[in-house]
C-alpha cells in the first residue's frame, strides 16, 4: 500500500543525466567494427593456414598488432555496452542489475587486458 | 520486468456466444475480451455474431451495437467517434488502433478485440491510464518561458517555426504506440514510451519555449529515453499516421549535438 501520487511514481528518482555517451559509443564502435571485421577474416585465414612462427611474425607486424588490439578492444567494449542494455531491459531487481552490469564490465575489461598481455607477449617473443 | 507467462487468474477462457438474429445475411463474428473486477472469474472471450446490414461501418459501431442491443454489461471508452479524442484505443486483431476510425471492411475474417496490451485492466476494454497520464504530466507539457509576454502581441511564430510542430501536435495521446512497444511493456515504470517522448519533442521543438536545455536534462536517462531500441512498433501502429520513432530519434540527436557538437 502506498499513498504516493501517480506523478511522484512517474517522476521516480529523476534523470540520471547520462545515457547519451553509452548510446553513441555503441553506434561508433559498431561502425568501426565493420572494417575491422574484414581484417578479422584475414586474421582467421592466417590463423588456420600459417605455422605458429609465421603467425607470430604476422601478429608482431605494427599494422596487424594495432588492428588486432583495436578489434579486440572495440569488440569487447561494444559487447559490454550491448549486454548492459539487455540486462537493463530484462532484469528488474536493482541489486541483480547492478551486480550483473558490474560483472559484465569486469569480464570484458579482463578479456581486453588478457588480449593486450598476449599480444605484447607475442611481439616481444618475435623481437 | 519481463513476464513470459500469464498469471493464473489472467488466463483467458472461452466465454459466451451470442448468435446473429434470424434472417441475417452479412454476419461478422466479433470476439471481445471480457473481465469483470466484481467477480472472481478469469477473463473470457465472448463471441457475438453481428448482422452487418444493421450496423455502422466502423469497429466502434460494432461494439456500440453490442452494448446497445446485445450485452449492456460491456465496458469501453469512447467519445468523439472521429479519431480526435483518443478514447477508444484498443487492440483489434493484434494491432492497436482507434476503433472509431478503423473500418470493419478492413478485416476479412472475424474481429478480435482486446484492451491495450500490457496495461492493467479496469474492466473489459478499459485500461488503467493513470501512470501514462502521470508520465505525460512529468514532461511538463506546456510552454515554459522567462521572457515576459510582448506588450502588443502574443508570442509569435514564423510560418516555418509553426511547421516544425506538424506531425507532433496531431497526437491525441491514445497510447496505441506506447502500449505496442516491448520496451514500454517491460520497463514502463521508468521508460516514458513513444507517446510521451513524442509529446516531449513537441515542446523541445517549439520555437517559443525557453526551457529546451532543462527539458533535455530531464530526458537524458538510460531508462526515461534510452530504452527506445528503434523497434518501430510505435510508428507502425499509430492510428493517426504519426512517427513517434522519428521524434525519439530527434531527441537523441539533440542530446548528441549538445554533447558532441
Amino acid at each position: 500500500m502506498t499513498y504516493k501520487t501517480p506523478l511522484a511514481k512517474a517522476r521516480g528518482l529523476g534523470s540520471a543525466k547520462s545515457g547519451t555517451t553509452h548510446w553513441w559509443m555503441q553506434r561508433v564502435t559498431a561502425v568501426a567494427l565493420i572494417p575491422l571485421s574484414f581484417w578479422l577474416i584475414l586474421f582467421l585465414q592466417h590463423l588456420f593456414q600459417a605455422s605458429y612462427p609465421e603467425m607470430q611474425q604476422w601478429i608482431a607486424s605494427p599494422v596487424n598488432f594495432t588492428l588486432l588490439l583495436a578489434w579486440a578492444f572495440l569488440g569487447f567494449y561494444h559487447a559490454a555496452l550491448g549486454i548492459q542494455v539487455v540486462i537493463e531491459d530484462y532484469l528488474s531487481p536493482e541489486w541483480l542489475k547492478i551486480v550483473s552490469i558490474w560483472l559484465v564490465k569486469l569480464t570484458f575489461t579482463g578479456a581486453a587486458l588478457a588480449t593486450l598481455a598476449y599480444a605484447i607477449g607475442i611481439a616481444v617473443a618475435v623481437g | 520486468m519481463v513476464e513470459f507467462t500469464l498469471p493464473k487468474n489472467s488466463v483467458v477462457q472461452k466465454g459466451r456466444f451470442f448468435a446473429a438474429p434470424e434472417g441475417a445475411t452479412r454476419i461478422k463474428r466479433v470476439e471481445v475480451y471480457r473481465w469483470d473486477p466484481d467477480t472472481d472469474a478469469n477473463p473470457r472471450i465472448d463471441s457475438y455474431d453481428i448482422d452487418l446490414d444493421q450496423c455502422g461501418a466502423m469497429v466502434l459501431d460494432l461494439i456500440l451495437k453490442i452494448k446497445n442491443e446485445i450485452d449492456s454489461s460491456l465496458s469501453f471508452r469512447r467519445s468523439c467517434r472521429e479519431g480526435v479524442c483518443g478514447s477508444c484505443a484498443m487492440n483489434v486483431n493484434g494491432k492497436n488502433t482507434l476503433a472509431c476510425i478503423k473500418a470493419i471492411a478492413d478485416y476479412p475474417g472475424s474481429i478480435k478485440i482486446f484492451p491495450l496490451p500490457h496495461m492493467e485492466v479496469i474492466k473489459d476494454l478499459v485500461a488503467d491510464m493513470t501512470h501514462f497520464y502521470a508520465q505525460y504530466a512529468s514532461i511538463k507539457p506546456w510552454i515554459e518561458t522567462e521572457s515576459p509576454l510582448p506588450a502588443d502581441s502574443e508570442r509569435l511564430q514564423s510560418i516555418d517555426e509553426r511547421k516544425q510542430l506538424d506531425g507532433l501536435y496531431e497526437c491525441v495521446l491514445c497510447a496505441c504506440c506506447s502500449t505496442s512497444c516491448p520496451s514500454y511493456w517491460w520497463n514502463s515504470e521508468r521508460y516514458l514510451g513513444p507517446a510521451i517522448l513524442l509529446q516531449a519533442y513537441r515542446w523541445l521543438n517549439d520555437s517559443r519555449d525557453e526551457q529546451t536545455g532543462e527539458r533535455l536534462d530531464e530526458l537524458e536517462d538510460p531508462f526515461k529515453l534510452y530504452r527506445c531500441h528503434t523497434i518501430m512498433n510505435c510508428t507502425d501502429t499509430c492510428p493517426k499516421g504519426l512517427n513517434p520513432a522519428k521524434a525519439i530519434a530527434e531527441i537523441k540527436k539533440m542530446l548528441l549535438i549538445r554533447q558532441e557538437g
